[in-house]
């Protein structure tokens, strides 16, 4: 069992959870995620470490509510506790001295690119970073951002804070600029990395992606995380999560994330429905 | 036992194992094979005549005394029996459920020659389950503590057998599983139609009595490396049984469309995570009620997983093999058994694509017929594709089970070690000993996939040179 320290909200439905699991906390790099598990009729999910503490002996991870278990995740509470949590897990980030270092976060990616942007800035890059939001309370870790980056630039898909649109022309207002850009990390939604990683080829920017796809072991032994990347089956979980982004099959990923829509669905629905009825009896007892 | 002559003996029929009727059993996840009563289970134990040098020892990789647990058993002495096999094997209840018997000690029986063997592993099973059932698993004497730490990563097999072996010699035993749940491929590999999880927590149990620490949640060479555990954790010796955990798939084309799996993670989603009671469970898998699945390969897995789909609600469950029936690697029983069960057997047949939709989903797969040509390195006569022969099956799912590699975890965190082309650890035969000082390995990543009792002899093995490691270190 491993007991959260601390448990917030930073967004709507995207929660941080400061966990005490000493063992990883000393070992984990960036790049790398634990496998977590919240009951014993749960599912394991891959989560990237955003963050840790050996002082403190804890791990940050950070969870958006999206299907049941990750919205099951989200109602835990300080002092809660995760059933397993497994890690550190996954190839450490390549990290060296590019000179110019752009890490940019879409959305819960944000989370995901913190740690790597954080180790970019300790290898004397100099470090921009570009968060990407659908609004303004959708915005994760500027203040942290701002803690580590040289810069950081914050966009919304409406406009309600920062530049106004995709990170994707934040980015292309910083090459028009005349910014000479050496690397760029590129965490989000599947369509957002590709987004950047079209965007890159044309200028030749070595640019890295962070995967995502479905997991079960997290450790090599099932094959379903598997990716190509470079015309060649990978499999993410031991030869990743993080590979160049001009190499890798976009399409296929979004295809495979796919797999499981429907039975994600309606747990969901199921989810929703036994809480309504949650809500609906406590309720009546108010009553 | 006197009463009966070897000729008398030697007429009395093997005793079939009671199973559920297939057709009901192919809808449900409950044992196939139910279990001798008492009744049956002496009957069959005076078919032994008890030869002076018994062969069936010479037969079991772990030697377990045969010829005595089965006089007890004809005397009635159900729970002498139990301890009898157990001065050999930790794990009776799981070897008489899936040990190949047909390959070893019942293909060495004398009886057997002229007849049909002596049903060894139905009498094994049922000693360790009588003795379960009545006074629960008794544990036998450990000797007084050493003071010597050994680390065991992974929890199958190997690793159960060979932490039972050390904890009764008086080492401190701990046991690393990088899954959530112990008994490795026991778990999340063997379904549940073949070997209940409740026996494998009954075993595992068993020996957390001896004193065997369990510590789930750990991913050795991650969490911690072999180095840390002998220099900062403190450990005298390791042995590493992860097994061969690593899917191969056939580098087809469309290999990565969705409803594509490997054995292991369909027999895990399944097994470990019990997918087969989504939603109770979180965990899906692959909604194959009232589709075609076609399972690749011919080896127990391969059965395990064909019969997995049927009872899922697959409309069919083929296996497609690219040699004969004969060549097939998977137990006589577990043929038999998936043919009961109306799984379809598609053989000399190899596939050429897998074919999808736009969407990404598998529709179909393009195979190839073959016929028999000489015989390869392997011994079994190689197949050669028919030409012309190509038609498309259409299926929804399809589950790769031809075998498995080795996991590279181990090896990337571990240069001291040494390891042949296929990633297989290199050990000294006789004493299990790797390239690196006080470290041992055994099991399917020393020897590439093979089986339960195999892992679990070379479990054993190592144990006895660790303990004269230990021993002879002072």
């Amino acid at each position: 069992m491993f007991r959260i320290v601390k448990a917030e909200f930073l967004a709507p439905e995207i929660k941080r959870f400061e966990i005490l699991a000493p063992k990883i906390a000393a070992k984990r790099k960036a790049g790398q995620f634990v496998i977590v598990r919240i009951s014993a009729k749960g599912e394991r999910i891959p989560l990237t470490i955003a963050d840790s503490s050996i002082d403190r002996g804890t791990i940050t991870i950070i969870v958006q509510g999206i299907g049941k278990t990750t919205k099951e995740i989200n109602t835990l509470q300080t002092d809660d506790f995760f059933l397993d949590v497994v890690g550190p897990l996954g190839l450490p980030s390549h990290i060296e001295k590019f000179g110019t270092a752009v890490s940019i976060g879409g959305g819960v990616g944000t989370a995901i690119a913190f740690p790597t942007a954080k180790a970019l800035k300790d290898a004397g890059n100099h470090t921009i970073s570009i968060i990407g939001g659908k609004t303004k309370e959708h915005v994760i870790l500027e203040d942290e951002m701002n803690e580590i980056c040289d810069e950081v630039y914050v966009t919304t898909d409406d406009g309600s804070y920062g530049y106004h649109g995709f990170v994707t022309g934040q980015l292309q207002e910083l090459i028009d600029s005349g910014r000479k850009i050496d690397f760029v990390l590129a965490i989000g939604p599947i369509p957002m990395m590709n987004a950047v990683a079209e965007v890159t080829r044309k200028y030749g920017i070595k640019t890295v992606v962070s995967l995502n796809p479905v997991m079960v072991d997290g450790t090599g032994m099932c094959g379903g995380c598997r990716a190509v990347v470079g015309g060649k089956t990978v499999f993410v979980c031991v030869d990743g999560p993080e590979f160049d982004a001009h190499e890798v099959d976009f399409r296929l990923l979004m295809k495979r994330n796919n797999t499981y829509r429907n039975e994600e669905h309606d747990a969901l629905e199921r989810h929703i429905c036994s809480l309504d009825k949650m809500y609906a009896e406590a309720l009546k007892e108010e009553i | 036992m006197a009463e009966l002559s070897n000729k008398e003996r030697m007429k009395i029929p093997r005793q079939p194992m009671p199973e559920q009727n297939p057709f009901e059993r192919n809808r449900n996840f409950l044992e196939v094979n139910l279990g001798f009563t008492e009744e049956l289970a002496r009957l069959e134990a005076e078919r032994c005549i008890q030869c002076p040098k018994p062969k069936c020892v010479e037969g079991c990789p772990v030697g377990v005394q045969i010829k005595d647990f089965i006089k007890l058993v004809a005397e009635g002495d159900y729970l002498g029996a139990a301890a009898k096999i157990k001065e050999d094997n930790v794990l009776p209840a799981v070897c008489g459920r899936v040990c190949p018997q047909e390959q070893q000690c019942e293909a060495a029986c004398v009886t057997g020659v002229k007849g049909e063997p002596v049903a060894i592993g139905r009498l094994e099973r049922f000693v360790a389950d009588y003795e379960r059932a009545t006074v629960g698993i008794r544990t036998v004497e450990v000797k007084p503590p050493t003071g010597k730490k050994v680390a065991i990563i992974g929890s199958g097999p190997s690793g159960l057998s060979c932490a039972g072996e050390l904890v009764q010699k008086g080492h401190s035993v701990t046991v690393f599983e990088a899954l959530h749940e112990l008994g490795g491929v026991l778990v999340y590999g063997i379904p549940e139609f073949r070997l209940p999880k409740e026996i494998v927590r009954a075993e595992v149990e068993a020996l957390e009595k001896l004193g065997v620490e369990f510590r789930t949640n750990s991913v050795i060479g991650f969490t911690d490396t072999i180095d840390e555990l002998m220099t900062v954790e403190g450990y005298d010796a390791v042995f590493i049984g992860v097994g061969a955990g690593l899917p191969y798939f056939m580098n087809i084309p469309g290999e990565n469309h969705n409803g594509v799996y490997s054995a292991n993670e369909f027999l895990t989603r399944v097994n470990l995570m019990k997918a087969y009671k989504f939603p109770e469970y979180d965990t899906p898998v692959f909604d194959v009620r009232g589709k075609n699945v076609a399972v690749f390969g011919g080896g127990n897995t391969a059965m395990d997983a064909v019969r997995t789909a049927k009872r899922l609600g697959a409309a069919t469950a083929s296996i497609v093999y690219r040699r004969s029936e004969v060549e097939m690697p998977a137990r006589v029983e577990e043929v038999h058994h998936a043919k009961a069960e109306g799984i379809q057997f598609v053989m000399l047949t190899n596939p050429l694509e897998f074919l999808g939709d736009d969407a990404g989903w598998l529709h179909g797969v393009k195979l190839q017929k073959m016929e028999l040509g000489e015989p390869d390195a392997s011994g079994r006569r190689r197949p050669v594709p028919v030409e012309g022969s190509e038609y498309v099956m259409p299926i929804d799912m399809a589950v790769i089970a031809i075998g498995n590699g080795s996991n590279p975890i181990i090896q990337k965190t571990t240069p001291e070690l040494q390891f042949n082309k296929w990633g297989n650890i290199i050990v000294e035969p006789e004493t299990m000993k790797t390239s690196k000082k006080g470290v041992f390995a055994g099991g399917d990543i020393v020897t590439g996939g093979a089986t339960v009792i195999l892992a679990m002899g070379a479990g054993r093995k190592a144990a006895r040179a660790i303990d004269d490691f230990l021993l002879g270190e002072g």
